[in-house]
């Protein structure tokens, strides 16, 4: 009982541990990953019913297909694949640890026999002389020397690169610590926005996810916005707010942000990201009363009815930026104090003098007009962006060691029968076995042309 | 001479190493490979001279907001031919294996055919979100990584095309006919490898600068655009490759398979997420 019980516990950390698992599970996550790409993510209802149909909408919403990235089933096997790496790691770790703690000093015959770089030859100094000669070449040429007298042999042990073994451990635990930080990053965080009109302030931001309102502990004011265009269109060159943080009444920071230029304030990002006008245009007008002389300057928002003296009102009804080549101008009317209507006119900002010659009771003169905006701000706290970057990092140091640095490993076994020394050469490298081959090559010849007392251009 | 005229350059010296390349495979001509190594290295040169012109004309024309030459289609698309003479010019230098030009070249030159053919090349202000570092960061790295990956799949088309005639060829006498002038498979196989090693670390980076990037201007290093999501499905894909090969002893054909898949998706990733779905990012507008 006790064994079956043994045995399926270990059958279910071997199949967390298996590879044949990770390949599936790294294949399984690119496969349903393109779904998220084809359909629609979090529309609304109505987009996905005249997008596929009702009866394709209700099947989405049974497979979290409408925000699938956010899915159970999608998380589930993001769950698997840190699971798998965790108890991969925690399995093989042991096995390159050992190499660390207990080097294979003294050679087997396997090693001399099976390694695929190797060589024998003789020499007719001594096995001392040889192990003497043989330890400075490798120091120099190779890496340091470990010398090991068993059995009446001699064994030279050399290697180098031995932390290349790591990248592969280095490049999971950054996978891990990548998804460690999106994780308390989506649990502590959040992702908001606010708009602010220029000139006001706000202490509340709402979330993106379920327009949750936050509070947070001070006061962002906006005391400015200002977008540039590009010369000779309407594309956009750069558009940033004048931002102020404002604790207790005091102000603790002032920032002009622009795109790809936030503000930090108490681990709180508030970012650039849009713009639009808040309100409705409003006009300066100045306008003198005929009779008295009278001059008053007024701000006039469009469609909404101005107060003039004795009981007369104005109102703008139309604008545009350029009426017949003339530049700006609005289109009013005056109400006489009994309520009606008068005919409506033009005034040309360019052309002040022009009203004068309608000869009505008021005279008006366009000073200009301007258009409040809102500055749009993405708000973003995410305490877990730091650990991402530190996984991030990692995992670039992690792949490069892996891949373009081997643990290379030289064995030497020196055998005297009294007349002759024999020399038993092996040599591996646990990766780019080719490019060992030719450092291998030229390093047997080095040791060869030493040990016979040769120099080693002569043995061609 | 303005930059325009030295891609015209360019495209041609590519395509007079295609055709030498194909020449040298038809007549095992040494002094023609060598040849075409020469103009493919000169179409290099003369198109990195193009590109820092371009940046300088830039200038010219932006004034102050003038910006490294990788910010829309065509720009990209140009790159990607650099970046492929980049990788492939190394790898020749490291192999010699002459015939490689035959099948990595004519990518270069499509790309370049296309981008001078059919994109707009006219050099346009930059939009606020894309005025930032790591954008050139980003499409450096990710460019570089797609083009070891487009060096990997010339190489796999190659083993493919090989290996079942050599299964089928007997005795020891080297094989001969075009296939006989394509390098050893196993080498053939080997450079698939060496490719994506290179490839692959450094989509790492263009991933991981692509985050910062958008973390910077929106506020979230990851938001599962297409874009991303894309290239995160890539990037699966050739770890998928490296684990099947080292642990599993996935080697020859099936490795040369995978790397097929992989530049498709490589290639879905750059182009198709623009041209067949929609994203944010700004070569959809190129
Ligand atoms: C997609 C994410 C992954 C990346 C980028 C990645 C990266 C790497 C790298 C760079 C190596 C080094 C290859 C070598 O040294 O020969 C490696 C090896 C390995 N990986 Fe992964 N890996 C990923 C996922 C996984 C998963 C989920 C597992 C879980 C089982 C896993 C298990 C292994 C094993 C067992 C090795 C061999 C280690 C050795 O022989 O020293 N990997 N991986």
């Amino acid at each position: 009982m006790a064994e079956t019980k043994k045995a399926l516990t270990d059958r279910i950390w071997d199949f967390f541990c298996s590879l044949k698992l990770a390949i599936i599970v790294v294949l399984l996550l690119a496969l349903t990953s393109i779904i998220g790409t084809i359909i629609l993510q979090n529309g609304s209802p109505a987009d996905y019913v005249r997008e596929y149909g009702q009866a394709n909408y209700e099947l989405f919403k049974k497979l979290q297909f409408t925000d699938m990235y956010h899915s159970t089933w999608f998380i589930g096997i993001l769950a698997l694949f840190g699971l798998n790496l965790t108890c991969c790691s925690i399995e093989k770790f042991p096995r390159v640890w050992k190499f660390v703690k207990e080097p294979i000093l003294v050679a087997g015959s396997g090693i001399f026999k099976g390694s695929a770089n190797r060589a024998e030859f003789s020499c007719k100094d001594s096995k001392q002389q040889v192990a003497e000669k043989l330890s400075t070449l490798l120091e120099k040429e190779f890496a340091k020397t470990t010398l090991t007298e068993k059995d009446g042999k001699f064994y030279i042990f050399a290697q180098k690169g031995i932390y290349s073994r790591f990248g592969a451990y280095l490049t999971h635990l950054s996978i891990l610590i990548i998804m460690a930080g999106a994780v308390i990053g989506n649990i502590w965080g959040y992702k908001a926005f606010v708009n602010i009109v220029e000139g006001s302030s706000i202490d509340t931001v709402r979330t993106f996810n379920n327009n949750e309102s936050i509070n947070l502990d001070f006061t962002v004011r906006c005391d400015d916005f200002d977008v540039s265009y590009y010369p000779g269109g309407n594309r956009p060159k750069d558009y940033n707010s004048d931002l102020v943080i404002l604790e207790n009444g005091q102000e603790i920071i002032h920032k002009r942000i622009e795109v790809n230029d936030p503000l930090t304030y108490k681990g709180i990002k508030f970012y650039q990201s849009s713009y639009g006008p808040a309100g409705n245009a409003f006009f300066k007008v100045r306008v003198t009363e005929n009779a008295t002389g009278e001059v008053a300057e007024l701000k006039a928002h469009q469609g909404k009815h101005v107060q003039l003296a004795g009981g007369y009102s104005f109102s703008v009804t139309n604008f545009a930026e350029d009426d017949r080549n003339f530049g700006p101008a609005i289109q009013l009317h005056v109400n006489s104090p009994d309520g009606k209507h008068g005919a409506p006119f033009v005034v040309w900002q360019n052309h002040p003098q022009l009203d004068s010659k309608r000869a009505g009771i008021f005279t008006f003169v366009l000073l200009g007009h301007d258009q409040p905006f809102y500055t749009g701000l993405q708000v973003a706290k995410d305490p877990g962006v730091n650990v991402v970057w530190a996984g991030c990092f990692l995992i670039v140091f992690g792949s490069l060691t892996a891949f373009f640095f081997s643990h290379k490993r030289i064995w030497i076994c020196l055998q005297d029968d009294g007349k002759n020394t024999t020399v038993l050469l092996a040599g591996n490298a646990h990766r780019n076995q080719p490019g060992f081959s030719l450092a291998f090559d030229d390093l047997q010849q080095k040791i060869e042309a030493t040990a016979k007392n040769q120099s080693p251009k002569k043995e061609g | 001479m303005d930059s325009g005229q030295l891609f015209n350059l360019t495209t041609i010296a590519y395509f007079a190493a295609m055709v030498l390349f194909f020449a040298y495979i038809a007549t095992k001509n040494k002094t023609v490979a060598l040849i075409a190594t020469l103009a493919s290295l000169a179409g290099f040169l003369i198109q990195t001279t193009a590109l820092g012109l371009r940046w300088y004309e830039s200038y010219q024309i932006l004034g102050a907001d003038g910006r490294a030459p990788l910010t829309n289609l065509y720009e990209s698309v140009v790159f990607f031919a650099w970046s492929i003479l980049l990788i492939y010019l190394l790898m020749d230098w490291k192999y010699k294996q002459r015939t490689i030009g035959a099948f990595v070249l004519p990518i270069a030159l499509f790309s370049m055919l296309w981008a001078q053919m059919s994109l707009h090349s006219s050099i346009d202000p930059l939009i606020p979100a894309l005025q930032s570092n790591w954008l050139t960061y980003h499409v450096i790295t990710c460019f570089l990584g797609y083009a070891g990956f487009a060096v990997a799949f010339g190489v796999s088309v190659m083993y493919l095309l090989k290996i079942g005639k050599e299964e089928k060829h007997q005795g020891d006498k080297p094989m001969g006919g075009i296939l006989g002038m394509f390098p050893p498979t196993k080498i053939l196989d080997d450079m698939n490898y060496k490719a994506i090693m290179i490839g692959f670390p450094l989509l790492t980076l263009g991933i991981i600068t692509g985050a910062a990037w958008a973390y910077y201007a929106w506020g979230t290093y990851w938001s599962w655009d297409p874009k991303e999501t894309w290239s995160l499905i890539v990037w699966f894909l050739y770890a998928a490759f490296l684990h099947a090969r080292f642990t599993r002893g996935w080697v020859g054909r099936r490795a040369a398979w995978l790397s097929v898949f992989g530049f498709a998706a490589t290639l879905f990733c750059y182009l198709g997420v623009n041209l067949v779905l929609s994203g944010l990012h700004s070569y959809g507008s190129g």
